[in-house]
């Protein structure tokens, strides 16, 4: 597990992701891409699909990349890093490579993975290519200003699921993208929180020691989207986690186990109330609206509780095993 | 299966192809079903489950991830070939133009059929047609020999430090692809030797890092998009020198455009592809009777060699030109081109055949002639269109 100090450290030497972009103030993608960059100890190529990420740190003829990276669409990322990986193993195997294991890394919005990328994402997962697979969930298309996807939580209001005279905001629930991913079987999917950035950390370097494909889905703030104050970004996030709205968990090999346990958690109206997304429900009927998200949360605690006390055992013979 | 035969072997195109690729020994290819290209894949994967050939296939789930499989491959340092037809190239579309936007050097096998609605399997040229703007490299070959020689070509031709661009190998579906003929194979030793190795300026996998797929503003999108469309126009030059260098090795000389009987011929068909085989046999009888007509058929249709096309019908009278594919609302796309860069003087008429893959029988190719020698038409004919046959020659 690495320090804050040697992250920071591995930073200083080879920046792989530097500033200059144009990421608002607040948004979380730079932390996940930093902590995840900073946390893969050898060589990386990094894959986007379009949207902010690529958008903000490669105007040409610029780039905040320090690593090779590459963006074709928005729709294919993991089918191009099934390429690059394609191409690592037949070089490798033929010889013309040397030097340390390339890691190849994913970085993709939620639009970019829930929705339109969902195809390619499948596929390679189900082909067992040897790459990690960051969504950044922001939870709506921000580069084209703010429209619902699949990620965006009921009742929150988007340009697309606007609020109005009959409008509530979005009228449907988020897709448990994690739950889809792990039905792939693969042998390491987790959530994560820019909140927690050890957290993150540790399950960068859980996830990119797998001999095959690795997820993460990590919690992404957006100031103009969520409708927050740029300096709450941080505390918003923490919200989301500490509120059991975004629970810390892993998937090791189809076993779940939580990686951080809220025991008192906050209310969920804390977080609500912070994002101009949800103004609408402190209106008078929106009391229902409100208990449907908590009851929503809830549920999927519920769940992940259940599978967590599942596995229990299994995890502690492997502990066991590995002493 | 294939026998050998005399140095010759018995192949259908797709099959032919196969052995190219094979010959080349690509490091990654991308694959995805679809009739009349699935031969071609089969074949190929039959030579890697056999130990043939040490490829990795990538068994993707659609013609859109081969397609984006094929650019992260191609971009990170591997040689790269796939294969498609219709509805799959249709959908590789999007990603076909970022390749060459990307200057990914893709060699892609064409298996030409109709696009749907209705769906139909059969060979026209829709699909090519579809892409023939997106800023690839695309030939066509008229037979297998071709598909195969040309397969063996399109390597040098995309991975050309001027051009560095995706190359789209044609063959018409069944005709070709699945039509056994005699193919003279290269040697192994003979392929890789002429193919060389793989150099791209900036593997991602290579040791200087580099950001490829940039978002660019109209402060410098254009300038990069016209260096991709010159290094479009420098693939005809480049096509011209790698075509000398396999007929000066090899034998056999595969020009942008091939003249069959042009000599004093006073009418002429220009078309693309396998009907250039029955175009020929139907040129030879009506020479025979001392009817001066001859053939051209267009191999390299872009970049469109228009130069070619204007040596090729410099002495003739009157041309038809035979698209295999429409432009709704507007003229087809070969004839639309030639028409384009024409400073002859002979009179071009515009005809569409075998669209669903519709027989075209040596009969429709002599109507055609027998046309030329009658007033121009007007506008656009459908030849073997049911119903046209008996008023086609008013
Ligand atoms: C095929 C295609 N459809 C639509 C778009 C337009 N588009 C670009 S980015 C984007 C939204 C991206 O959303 P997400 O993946 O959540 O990333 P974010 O912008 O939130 O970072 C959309 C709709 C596109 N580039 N390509
Ligand atoms: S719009 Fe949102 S996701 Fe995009 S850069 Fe700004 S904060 Fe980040
Ligand atoms: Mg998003």
């Amino acid at each position: 597990m690495a320090s804050l100090k040697q992250l920071a450290l591995r930073e200083e030497e080879r920046p792989r992701f530097t500033g200059g972009h144009s990421l608002c103030a607040g948004c979380g993608i730079p932390t996940i891409v930093r902590t995840v960059l900073d946390s893969i100890p050898g060589p990386v190529v990094a894959v986007s699909a379009t949207g902010c990420l690529e958008v903000a740190t490669t105007r040409f003829p610029f780039t905040a990349w320090g690593v090779p990276w590459i963006h074709v669409a928005f729709e294919n990322a993991a089918a191009v890093a099934s390429g690059v990986e394609a191409a690592y193993r037949s070089l490798a195997h033929r010889g013309k490579l040397s030097g340390e294991r390339v890691t190849i890394v994913v970085f993709a919005g939620d639009g970019g993975t829930y929705d339109i990328g969902l195809q390619a994402l499948s596929g390679a997962l189900e082909r067992g290519h040897r790459f990690l697979y960051v969504c950044y969930d922001n939870e709506a298309y921000m580069n084209t200003g703010i429209q619902r996807s699949g990620a965006t939580p009921f009742a929150a209001s988007t340009t697309t699921s606007p609020v109005g005279s009959v409008g509530r905001g979005k009228a449907e629930t988020r897709k448990d993208l994690t739950a889809i991913v792990v039905a792939h079987h693969i042998p390491y999917a987790a959530q994560a929180s820019t909140s927690h950035w050890q957290d993150l950390s540790v399950k960068v370097e859980r996830a990119v020691a797998q001999d095959g494909p690795s997820f993460l889905n990590v919690l992404s703030t957006c100031p103009p989207g969520w409708g927050h104050d740029s300096r709450d970004g941080a505390r918003l996030a923490r919200l989301a986690v500490e509120s059991r709205y975004w629970p810390l968990f892993e998937v090791v090999d189809g076993h779940y186990r939580l990686t951080h346990y809220p025991a008192h958690p906050t209310a969920l109206v804390e977080w609500l109330e912070m994002q101009k997304r949800f103004a609408h429900l402190r209106g008078i009927q929106s009391v229902d609206l409100e208990s449907m998200i908590e009851r929503e949360v809830t549920s999927q605690w519920q769940e992940l509780e259940r599978r967590t006390a599942e596995s229990k055992v299994w995890f502690e013979e492997r502990e066991s095993a590995s002493v | 299966m294939a026998r050998t035969m005399q140095g010759f072997e018995v192949l259908t195109g797709g099959e032919a192809t196969a052995h190219a690729m094979r010959q080349i020994r690509p490091d990654v290819v991308p694959i995805y079903p679809i009739t009349p290209q699935t031969p071609i894949i089969q074949t190929f994967s039959r030579f890697v489950a056999d130990g043939k050939v040490d490829t990795v296939l990538l068994q993707v789930e659609s013609e859109h991830s081969a397609m984006s499989a094929a650019v992260g491959a191609a971009l990170a340092g591997a040689r790269t070939m796939t294969a498609t037809a219709s509805q799959g190239l249709a959908l590789m579309v999007e990603v076909l133009y970022i390749a060459a936007g990307l200057r990914a050097p893709v060699v892609m096998a064409v298996g030409n059929r109709a696009l749907s609605a209705p769906i139909n399997i059969h060979g026209d040229h829709s699909d090519g047609m579809l892409a023939r703007d997106s800023g690839a490299v695309q030939v066509f070959a008229e037979n297998a020999q071709e598909a195969y020689d040309l397969m063996v070509m399109a390597p040098r031709i995309a991975e050309h430090p001027a051009v560095l661009l995706p190359v789209l190998v044609g063959q018409d579906g069944f005709s070709v692809t699945h039509s056994a003929e005699n193919v003279a194979l290269l040697r192994d030793e003979e392929v890789q030797d002429f193919v060389g190795s793989y150099e791209i300026p900036y593997p991602l996998l290579g040791d200087r890092p580099s950001s490829q797929g940039l978002f660019a503003m109209p402060d410098a999108y254009y300038e990069i998009k016209v260096r991709q469309i010159q290094a479009l126009e420098a693939a005809e030059q480049v096509f011209a020198d790698v075509a000398r260098a396999y007929a000066l090795r090899f034998g056999r000389h595969l020009g942008a455009v091939e003249s069959y009987r042009m000599d004093g011929a006073e009418r002429a068909i220009v078309l693309i592809g396998s009907t250039a085989g029955t175009a020929k046999d139907v040129v030879d009888e009506l020479r025979e009777r001392g009817e001066r007509v001859g053939l051209v058929a267009v191999r390299l249709f872009r970049p469109f060699p228009h130069q070619a096309l204007e040596d090729a019908l410099a002495t003739v009278g009157r041309v038809a030109v035979l698209d295999r594919a429409a432009a709704p609302g507007t003229l087809p796309p070969l004839f639309a081109d030639i028409r384009a860069g024409y400073h002859g003087t002979a009179e071009l008429r515009s005809y569409v055949y075998g669209l669903g893959g519709r027989d075209t029988a040596p009969e429709d190719i002599a109507k055609v002639y027998r046309d030329l020698q009658l007033p121009a038409h007007a506008g656009i004919r459908y030849l073997g269109l049911l119903g046209e046959d008996q008023h086609g020659e008013s």
